[in-house]
């Protein structure tokens, strides 16, 4: 049965605690948010399988530490969407600023707009895939994880990258520290027709540039002083 | 100078430069070798202003003091009162500073939790998240949102008792962390979600948040995400303190933890430990006018940590408005780091019983700052968090028994009016009255 929930009316608290509530998922594991109005920490911290609509946009950090969830948002968001999820989906239907998916450890992100600075900052995992172009030092410290832009790259792009890998189709600003430009092989180009396709986007894997770390950072050597 | 050049007939020659010391020059020869600046664990070892400098003015005819081991001086905190369900209580305001799984060997973080428990406080997580054998040991387990975010999960976050932000540590503030790839194991590797074996850097700041009205949203998320159970601390290196204790507080902090500059550190260059941040003494005031201009001192606790090693460092900690106290470098100590009985070994690594922090290298010979599983389980868990344990009964002791003779039946009876400062420095820091005056530097009209 699909629950409304209208923010309007009700408030984010009396919203979180029955997304949080397995008694009430029980019997309810559809729900819409309506009148969002760009409220902070909406349907954040879920663990469990259901699907969240939010008609509009949402604030800070929505469909923060996801597990499990379908949530989409009918708008923009605002800083740190899908923070540190750890499995299910989290699709924006318009833009996301900046530090979407950041430290995020699995599950897909899906951004049909564009993404603002630090995309993907710190990513331990997740999936990200942007249908637009993402801002500057994305992908920044990105230890696993693999983030596809169809759009341009800002600059700084996988600065100090560990084991993130990156398809861009589009322009890259500029690389960050030991990010280097890498050969696309038949299983890259698996693995991101693969994306693509669960994202929904409709592209040629073989339009795309990946990159990963050179892995020239991973201990401290004084010869790497420059680079630092 | 040594032993050796002290029965020597005085030589002019060898005058040391006070300005040049042999610490100094070695220093510059290993550099200009290395090309590498020297990365070491512990806390500052310079001599810096510390509560040694401060004492207690016990009762005699204008106050009356407390019975000993008779009458009752109370030592239990709540901590958390300000927005949490469910604060948490600890009977002794002396609780374990957060310290990583990964600096640490699994049984010295067992240890900590085990002699933490046993006196009815708490012990905190580190960067690398949460083990099964600390949650397992610890009655009550603060778990520690840092900025590398490494192991975070929201699973950890819901079993936790309690969430420190990490915005800052005393030994480093403004700096990340660097765990050396010699303590990476598979283990380690895995919950950080890096490959093993590699130098891992923590993060200095927070991926996701840029200022304080970032972390305000930011606590409301954490609050919502475990629906306002567990309160939210936020831990700051002494630098700015007003005014960071302030900006922590408006932004929604249940607890501020305040680490000051003698606070220890797993590994990071020498040069930040010894001059970044300020002394843990001068901090307290600071933060305590901080609270008690937005009238929240006592409703919003303050843990203070860095450099506290007994009973008497607990009091006055607490006398000069903190409301428990964290320790780190004392509580490994306890455990049995730097104890005479590896002496040999300490040699063997070019160290000595006592003077032991290389604890980047893991080859810790206690067991503790260590991922070698030969060493670690050199260190029983049990013995060890019964030492803990006993050492936690100390401090409390210690502070109660100068409470009683200052007439206190609590802990948090103590205020600055109870201290009095050894020289101009301590009670500038300090904001109490020079020893035998009523002149406190900067605020007595001079």
């Amino acid at each position: 049965m699909m629950k409304t929930h209208d923010l309007a009316t009700t408030g984010l608290r009396e919203l979180n605690q029955s997304l949080h509530d397995a008694q009430i998922l029980s019997s309810a594991r559809e729900w819409r948010v309506t009148n969002p109005d760009g409220a902070h920490n909406i349907a954040c911290g879920i663990n469990e399988d259901i699907s969240v609509d939010i008609d509009g946009h949402a604030g800070y950090y929505c469909a923060g530490m996801n597990q499990k969830a379908n949530i989409t948002i009918h708008g923009n968001t605002g800083v740190g969407v899908a923070e540190n999820m750890m499995s299910g989906c989290v699709r924006v239907k318009g833009d996301a600023s900046q530090s979407a998916g950041a430290t995020a450890h699995g599950g897909l992100l899906v951004i049909e707009g564009n993404a603002a600075a630090r995309c993907g900052i710190s990513m331990k995992g997740v999936d990200i895939v942007v249908k637009g172009s993402i801002g500057a030092m994305s992908a920044f410290m990105g230890q696993a994880g693999r983030m596809v832009v169809c759009g341009d790259a800002g600059e700084g792009l996988g600065d100090s990258l560990y084991e993130a890998r990156l398809y861009v189709k589009g322009t890259v600003a500029s690389l960050g520290a030991d990010c280097i430009a890498k050969e696309m092989r038949t299983e890259h180009l698996e693995e991101l027709g693969e994306l693509l396709a669960s994202a929904g986007i409709d592209e040629d894997p073989a339009s795309f540039t990946r990159f990963g770390s050179a892995r020239q950072l991973y201990h401290f050597k004084v010869d790497n002083a420059s680079a630092y | 100078m040594t032993d050796e050049t002290q029965t020597q007939p005085y030589n002019p020659a060898l005058r040391e430069s006070a300005t040049f010391g042999r610490d100094v020059i070695h220093e510059i020869q290993r550099a200009a070798e290395t090309g590498i600046y020297d990365i070491r664990g512990w806390g500052a070892k310079r001599k810096v202003p510390h509560f040694d400098d401060l004492l207690f003015l016990g009762a005699s005819m204008s106050r009356y003091p407390l019975e000993g081991y008779r009458e009752k001086c109370e030592t239990e905190v709540v901590l958390g009162t300000r927005h949490a369900k469910k604060p948490i209580v600890i009977s002794t305001p002396v609780t374990i500073a957060g310290m990583s799984f990964g600096a640490l060997s699994a049984q010295a973080k067992e240890a900590l939790g085990r002699g933490a428990s046993e006196v009815g406080t708490s012990t905190t997580t580190g960067d690398g998240g949460m083990t099964p054998e600390e949650r397992g040991q610890s009655s009550r387990l603060v778990y520690q949102y840092l900025p590398s975010r490494y192991g975070m999960n929201p699973d950890d976050l819901r079993k936790a008792d309690a969430i420190e932000i990490v915005l800052g540590q005393g030994a480093k503030p403004g700096g990340g962390g660097m765990l050396l790839g010699q303590k990476i194991s598979e283990r380690v590797a895995g919950m950080r979600t890096l490959p093993q074996g590699i130098d891992q850097r923590s993060a200095c700041r927070h991926p996701d948040w840029t200022g304080p009205d970032d972390l305000a949203i930011k606590i409301a998320e954490l609050r919502e995400i475990t629906d306002w159970q567990v309160p939210i601390y936020v831990k700051i290196g002494a630098t700015r303190t007003y005014y960071d204790v302030k900006l922590a507080v408006k932004a929604g902090a249940d607890v501020i933890v305040l680490d000051g500059m003698q606070g220890g550190t797993a590994a990071t260059q020498d040069v930040f430990i010894e001059h970044v941040g300020i002394p843990t003494m001068a901090a307290i005031p600071q933060a305590t006018q901080a609270l008690q201009e937005m009238g929240l001192h006592r409703e919003v606790q303050l843990i203070v940590s860095g450099g506290i090693r007994n009973g008497a460092d607990v009091a006055k900690a607490i006398a000069l408005g903190a409301d428990a106290v964290a320790i780190g470098t004392a509580a490994l100590i306890a455990l049995g780091d730097n104890h005479p009985r590896y002496a040999e070994e300490y040699q063997k690594l070019g160290s000595a019983a006592g003077f032991y922090d290389d604890f980047q290298d893991g080859k810790c010979p206690a067991g503790i700052s260590t991922q070698d599983p030969e060493l670690s389980k050199r260190l029983d868990p049990v013995a060890a968090g019964k030492r803990l344990a006993n050492y936690l009964r100390v401090l409390t002791l210690e502070a109660q028994t100068l409470a009683r003779a200052c007439g206190k039946s609590h802990l948090h009876h103590l205020e600055p009016e109870d201290l009095v400062a050894l020289n101009v420095e301590a009670a500038a820091m300090a904001r109490v009255p020079l020893a035998g005056t009523t002149w406190i530097p900067g605020q007595s009209g001079y």
